[in-house]
């Protein structure tokens, strides 16, 4: 193992491969990557990697929109297919008030240059001819919006960042990180020690266990959330369809597959990734309301995987007030594949010292303890 | 044998070479290569491939076929419409 290193950054997702990516592309030549498992082990690998820019805040739907710019040209960029898709969402309303809500974040969308629009239940219908549309009131629609092959995607970005020198360490659990005066000083593993004044906690899952570390105390939680998947079958409809009131989002993804996950509001914060009869039941209920020509379908496998959560269901992006060197890239909510990214480039340049062509000032760690919370309606629990 | 010729999952179509690529690639677990080829994410859920997938991986990396680890079994163990599973079915 390496003595020493510009950068460390721990977990090997895509958060932290993009990060890696995006460090060593900057010019960064000694940036190393911890991996407690091995790459696509954690959220990553185990998410629904649904694309979407329909969101209800400017930074949020900036973030998107400049991930969709960088996923589009990807698979050229990494030399390696990334299966990117642009299928679409389709986001149902479930009442008027909420179309209303969607009519407000589609003007926004709109002015910030994201093509989505108010769709009629007749035209839901026409983009998801399986639709059941009875009492729909509407829904919202972003044909930009899409999909991409979670492990693909993952694995380019580990792949390029390694062509730039990036070196991964699989199976090396972080288990100390010494920090002296307020400073990052070196990381401890399994394997040995490394000297560093720099890093990045992509730990997914186990960002609070890896802020601990670090003497921080961070406000994120884990929990479990599930998805199913279908054997696979010829094209039915192309968007990823979701619903915010139910917490409901179903795609069919390569080769044909339909696949599907669904939020559980009693689900306790846990490390739990076992995979519940219960979520089976409730998830082919929930989906045969709207997609009832499903039910002949057959569900060949399930699993589970980790949310990792902050009280605003906003992601933690930047370096910690209390230990400089300390960089967060964390609490994505659910979210985190969508935004990779443009939010790992992000955190590329504040590394480096460059300007970020978004800001995320808002989204550092000590906005709880001030209690500036980013308030976002469009979040899929 | 030409190793393109030889079907390690049918479910998913894949090749010895297709295993063999994946593996050269930096793979050293079940685990990995199912996610980067995709093999026995298909309705057999591995039950054919995985085996031969392992006793690939045993050979290439000079470890006994014992200290491969298995992939998560996932459930259902096998395929079920969803409309058994939801209660639904025949209304």
């Amino acid at each position: 193992m390496v003595k020493g290193a510009e950068v460390v950054i721990i977990g090997a997702g895509i958060i932290g491969s993009s990060i890696a990516y995006y460090l060593a592309k900057e010019g960064l030549k000694d940036v190393v990557i911890l991996e407690r498992e091995y790459p696509c082990w954690g959220a990553t690998g185990r998410c629904g990697a649904g694309i979407r820019q329909q969101w209800g805040t400017e930074m949020n739907c900036r973030l998107a929109k400049g991930s969709v710019e960088i996923f589009k040209g990807l698979s050229d960029e990494l030399g390696y297919d990334i299966e990117f898709e642009q299928g679409g969402y389709l986001v149902l309303a479930t009442s008027q008030a909420q179309l209303q809500l969607y009519k407000r974040n589609v003007a926004l969308q709109n002015r910030l240059g994201i093509p989505s629009r108010i769709v009629t239940p007749q035209e839901a219908k026409e983009i998801v001819p399986i639709l059941k549309t009875d009492g729909l009131p509407g829904a919202a629609y972003c044909p930009t919006d899409g999909h991409a092959n979670p492990f693909k995607t993952n694995l380019a970005y580990l792949r390029a960042a390694e062509r730039l020198g990036v070196k991964l360490y699989k199976f090396t659990p972080v288990v100390g990180i010494e920090v002296k005066d307020g400073m990052v000083q070196g990381v401890i593993t399994t394997a040995g020690r490394i000297e560093t004044s720099k890093v990045v906690n992509a730990a997914g899952g186990y960002s609070a266990e890896v802020g601990k570390l670090a003497g921080l105390e961070i406000p994120t939680h884990s929990e479990r959330h599930q998805i199913m998947v279908t054997e696979p079958l010829d094209g039915l409809f192309d968007p990823m369809v979701i619903s915010f009131t139910s917490g409901l989002y179903c795609q069919q993804v390569p080769p044909g597959s339909i696949l599907m996950g669904m939020g559980d509001p009693d689900e306790p914060p846990s490390h739990n990734l076992s995979a519940s009869w219960q979520f089976l039941q409730r998830m082919a209920q929930e989906v045969l309301r709207i997609l009832p020509v499903l039910k002949e379908v057959r569900v060949v496998r399930q699993w589970a995987g980790l949310y990792n959560k902050t009280p605003d269901a906003q992601p933690i992006i930047g370096e910690a007030e209390k230990v400089k060197g300390f960089y967060m890239a964390i609490g994505f909510s659910g979210h985190g594949f969508m935004i990779a990214p443009m939010t790992s480039y992000i955190l590329a340049r504040l590394i480096t010292g460059g300007e970020p062509p978004i800001s995320v000032e808002r989204l550092s760690l000590e906005r709880f303890e001030r209690g500036e919370l980013v308030i976002e309606p469009s979040v899929v629990g | 044998m030409d190793e393109e010729k030889i079907i390690i999952c049918r479910c998913e179509d894949l090749t010895l070479k297709d295993i063999r690529e994946a593996i050269s690639q930096g793979c050293t677990t079940l685990e990995e290569i199912k996610r980067v080829t995709r093999c026995g994410m298909g309705p057999c859920q591995g039950r054919t491939c995985l085996p031969l997938v392992a006793a690939e991986l045993s050979r290439a990396t000079g470890r006994g076929i014992e200290e491969i680890l298995p992939c998560t079994v996932r459930p259902p163990l096998m395929p079920l419409k969803m409309g058994t599973i939801a209660g639904a079915e025949d209304g």
